[in-house]
C-alpha cells in the first residue's frame, strides 16, 4: 500500500506553498484519487446493470457472478467511497484554505487518507470473493462477511478523523481569533462534517454494535427493523453529507468561476445550520412502508423532511443570484440574456451549472418520495434510482467532475487537458442522466421494482420495455461521459507540470471573494456552533427517542442467512 | 441581518410551496384515508411455519365481500401468490418473512409495504373493477429476488 501513499505523493509537487504542507497535501491529492478510482470502477460496473435491461448481459457481469454483486459494487464504491473520499479531501482543503492554516494534526490527515485505502481494499476484496452480496444497505439478516462490516466501519472512521482534525483546527483558530467571525469557507466545512459527525452514530451503532459482532459469531440473531432504523437514522443525512461538499463548492468557488458575487454571508450561514440542525431527525421518510414504526412517527419525520427542503430553496435562490450577477457584469442583458453570458467555455463551470440543472428535478422528485401517501405509489420502485441519479447521481457527481476540472489541475500543477473533451464530457453526462432518470422514473410509476434483474424476472408489464431502452440507452450515454471524463484526467496527469511564472499563475487556487453582504450584516448567533450542535443534537432525540421507546423491547429472533 | 426584497418573497414563497405540500398530504392521509402501514405485531422469524395464520397461508372469506390474505413471503416466492376475489372486495393483507427482508407493491394500488422477519405487515385494499394487478417483491432478497411475484385477479 505504501506505493500509493508513494504515487499520491509524487503527483502532489506542493512543496510547503503558505498554509499548505506537503504532508497535509499529499492525503488530499490520495483521497480525490481514492474516490476517482471508486468512481471509474463503480460507474462502469452501473453500465452492466443499465444493459441488462434489455437483456444484453456481457459475460457474466464483467468480474461478477450474478448481477447483485456487481450491483453491491456499484452501490458501495459511488454511495461510501467516493463520497467519503472526495469530502475527506475536498473539504480538508477548504478547511486549510478557510481558515488560513494548516490542519491542527498531520497525523489525522494521514491517518484519514490510510483508513479510507484500507476500508476501500478490504471492502473490495470481500465483495469479489461473493462473500458480501448485500447490496450498499446491508440489511439484516442477510449476512455477509464479518470483513465487509469491518470497512464499512473503516470508511466511516475515515470520516470521522477529518472531522477531528476540522473542529480540532477550528478551536486552534478560535484560540487566536476569539472576537472575529468564522471565515464563511471555514464554515461551512465545519457544520458540514459535524452534522455528519452526528449523522454517523446510527450506523456505526449499527455496525460496531449489532452487525459485527453478529457476523463473528459472538450472537446468533439481529433485529431487522431495529437495523433498518439504525441505517436510516444515518441514511438520510449522508446525502447531505454528499451533497454539501459541493454546495461548499457553489456558494464559495462558483460565483468567483462566473465573475458574480456571493449574495449574502448571513443567509449563507443559515443554510447550513438548517443542514447541521435538520438532516438527521428526517430518516423515517425512508421507512415509509416499514411496519415496525408508528404512523404517526412516520408523520413526524414528513414535517422535519420538509423542513430540510428549505435550505436547499435558499441555496437555489442564492447560487442563481450569484450567477446573474456573473452574467450581467460579463455583458448579459435582458431577463435571461446573462444566462447566455456565463462562461459556458469553462469545463469546470459547465459542469456544475448543468449538474444545478438536473438537480432541481432531483430535488422535486425527492419531494415526491417524502410525502408520505405518494410515497406508497414510488417506494422501492425504480422511481427512487431515477430521483437519486439525478441528486447524487449528477447534482453531486457531475458537479465533483465539475470540480475536479479546475482542483487536480491546481493539486497536481498540471494544466487541463482537452477541455473541449471536459465540456462534451459534462453536456453528455447531464442528457445521459435525463433519459435514464427518465426510463427509471417511468418504469417505477409502472410498478417496476428497485435494485432488480429485471431482464430476467420472471414477470413484465406493458410500459417496461420503453422504460428499460431507455434508462439503458442513458446508462450507455452515461458511461461514455465517464470515460471521456478520465481521458481528461489522464490526460492532464501526463501534460507537462507548470514551470514558468506565467503556467503556474493560471493554477492558482480559487478563493472566493466576500460575499455583497458580508458577514458584518450577519448575525453573531450564527456562529456559535456549540450551541447549533447542542440544538441538533436535542432535536434528534426529539425525533427518535419516541421511535426506539415505542419499538421497544428489541427482539433479536433472526438468524443470519445468506442468500447469493 | 440584511436580507433583499426578493430574496424575502422567494423565501416567503417557499415556505409556501412547502406548507401547501404538507396540507396536501395531510388531506390525502386524515380525509382519504390513505395510510402507511403501521405496527401490528411481532412473530419471531423461526416460528412463523408453525404458528396460526401462517402455518396455512391463504385467502379466507371472513364476511360479507371481506377476504383475509394470510400470505409468507419467503425466498423467493409468494405463498399464495394468486389470490382470487370478487371485485368490490376488501382485502385485508397479513403478512410475515421466515427469513430475509422481502417488499410487496401490488401495481395499480396503494398497497406497499415492506414485509420484514419479526414483524407482522397488515395492509387492506378494496379492489373495485375486476381485473389483474401483478404483485412483486421490491426489496432485494437474494439472487432470486427477481422471480418472487404473484397476481391479484379480480374476478
Amino acid at each position: 500500500m505504501s506505493t500509493v501513499a508513494t504515487t499520491a505523493e509524487q503527483i502532489t509537487p506542493h512543496e510547503e506553498v503558505g498554509v499548505e504542507t506537503h504532508g497535509q497535501m499529499w492525503p488530499v491529492t490520495g483521497q480525490i484519487a481514492i474516490s476517482l478510482f471508486a468512481l471509474g470502477l463503480g460507474g462502469f460496473i452501473g453500465l452492466f446493470q443499465a444493459i441488462e435491461r434489455v437483456n444484453i448481459t456481457l459475460p457474466p457481469f464483467g468480474p461478477f457472478e450474478n448481477y447483485y454483486q456487481g450491483l453491491t459494487f456499484h452501490g458501495v464504491l459511488l454511495a461510501f467511497v467516493f463520497t467519503f473520499g472526495f469530502a475527506n479531501a475536498f473539504v480538508s482543503w477548504t478547511t486549510i484554505r478557510g481558515f488560513d492554516r494548516p490542519l491542527y494534526s498531520t497525523m489525522l490527515a494521514q491517518g484519514a487518507f490510510w483508513v479510507l485505502l484500507t476500508g476501500t481494499i478490504l471492502g473490495a476484496i470481500i465483495m469479489t470473493m461473493n462473500e458480501a452480496t448485500v447490496l450498499f444497505t446491508f440489511y439484516a439478516p442477510m449476512q455477509a462477511h464479518s470483513v465487509f462490516y469491518l470497512a464499512a466501519a473503516l470508511l466511516v472512521v475515515s470520516t470521522w478523523l477529518v472531522l477531528a482534525n476540522i473542529v480540532l483546527t477550528y478551536r486552534a483558530w478560535r484560540k487566536e481569533n476569539p472576537t472575529a467571525a468564522i471565515p464563511l469557507m471555514g464554515f461551512t466545512s465545519l457544520t458540514t462534517y459535524i452534522m455528519w459527525g452526528l449523522a454517523s452514530l446510527g450506523v456505526a451503532i449499527l455496525v460496531v454494535g449489532i452487525l459485527l459482532p453478529w457476523s463473528l459469531g459472538l450472537w446468533e440473531h439481529t433485529d431487522p427493523q431495529l437495523g433498518r432504523t439504525l441505517f436510516w437514522l444515518s441514511g438520510h443525512a449522508i446525502v447531505y453529507f454528499w451533497l454539501l461538499p459541493v454546495y461548499i463548492s457553489w456558494y464559495m468557488f462558483i460565483p468567483k468561476q462566473v465573475g458574480g458575487r456571493l449574495y449574502s454571508d448571513g443567509l449563507t450561514r443559515f443554510a447550513f445550520i438548517l443542514f447541521l440542525l435538520f438532516s438527521i431527525p428526517t430518516g423515517l421518510h425512508h421507512q415509509y412502508t416499514d411496519p415496525g414504526i408508528h404512523e404517526g412517527m412516520k408523520g413526524f419525520h414528513l414535517l422535519l423532511t420538509f423542513v430540510i427542503f428549505y435550505p436547499s430553496l435558499i441555496t437555489a435562490f442564492s447560487i442563481m443570484a450569484a450567477l446573474e450577477h456573473g452574467g450581467r457584469k460579463a455583458g448579459g442583458r435582458g431577463l435571461f440574456g446573462w444566462i447566455m453570458a456565463l462562461p459556458w467555455n469553462n469545463p469546470a463551470v459547465v459542469a456544475q451549472l448543468l449538474a444545478m440543472l438536473v438537480f432541481t428535478l432531483g430535488g422535486v422528485t425527492g419531494l415526491v418520495n417524502a410525502s408520505m401517501s405518494v410515497n406508497l405509489v414510488v417506494h422501492n420502485t425504480a422511481f427512487i434510482p431515477g430521483h437519486f441519479h439525478l441528486t447524487v447521481g449528477t447534482a453531486v457527481a457531475l458537479s465533483v467532475l465539475g470540480i475536479c476540472y479546475w482542483f487536480v489541475p491546481y493539486l497536481t500543477q498540471r494544466p487541463l487537458f482537452a477541455t473541449k473533451l471536459a465540456l462534451w464530457q459534462a453536456w453528455l453526462w447531464a442528457i445521459g442522466v435525463l433519459i435514464f432518470s427518465r426510463g427509471q422514473m417511468s418504469g417505477g410509476l409502472d410498478a417496476q421494482p428497485r435494485r432488480t434483474m429485471l431482464g430476467e424476472a420472471s414477470y413484465s408489464l406493458p410500459g417496461w420495455e420503453v422504460a428499460n431502452w431507455l434508462t439503458a440507452i442513458g446508462g450507455i450515454v452515461m458511461t461514455v461521459s465517464g470515460l471521456l471524463f478520465f481521458v481528461v484526467m489522464i490526460g492532464t496527469l501526463l501534460n507537462k507540470r507548470a514551470e514558468t511564472a506565467e503556467e503556474k499563475a493560471a493554477l492558482q487556487p480559487l478563493m472566493p471573494a466576500p460575499p455583497i453582504h458580508d458577514h458584518r450584516k450577519s448575525w453573531k448567533i450564527f456562529d456559535r456552533i456549540g450551541l447549533w450542535t447542542l440544538i441538533a443534537i436535542i432535536l434528534i432525540l426529539i425525533a427518535y427517542i419516541p421511535v426506539f421507546l415505542l419499538y421497544l423491547p428489541a427482539e433479536f429472533t433472526s438468524p443470519g442467512v445468506r442468500v447469493w | 441581518m440584511k436580507i433583499d426584497r426578493y430574496e424575502k418573497i422567494f423565501m416567503l414563497l417557499g415556505v409556501g410551496i412547502l406548507a401547501m405540500g404538507l396540507i396536501a398530504i395531510a388531506i390525502s392521509v386524515l380525509h382519504y384515508g390513505l395510510h402507511v402501514p403501521s405496527p401490528d405485531g411481532r412473530i419471531a422469524p423461526g416460528d412463523v411455519r408453525a404458528t396460526s395464520p401462517w402455518d396455512e397461508p391463504g385467502v379466507y372469506e371472513t364476511g360479507d365481500g371481506e377476504y383475509e390474505v394470510i400470505m409468507l413471503a419467503e425466498t423467493w416466492r409468494f405463498v399464495p401468490d394468486e389470490v382470487r376475489v370478487p371485485a368490490g372486495s376488501e382485502v385485508t393483507f397479513r403478512m410475515t418473512s421466515p427469513d430475509v427482508v422481502h417488499g410487496v407493491l401490488i401495481e395499480k394500488t396503494a398497497v406497499n409495504v415492506m414485509i420484514i422477519p419479526g414483524q407482522i405487515a397488515t395492509v387492506t385494499h378494496t379492489f373495485d373493477e375486476p381485473g389483474e394487478h401483478l404483485f412483486v417483491c421490491h426489496e432485494y432478497c437474494g439472487t432470486g429476488h427477481h422471480l418472487m411475484s404473484g397476481r391479484v385477479v379480480v374476478e
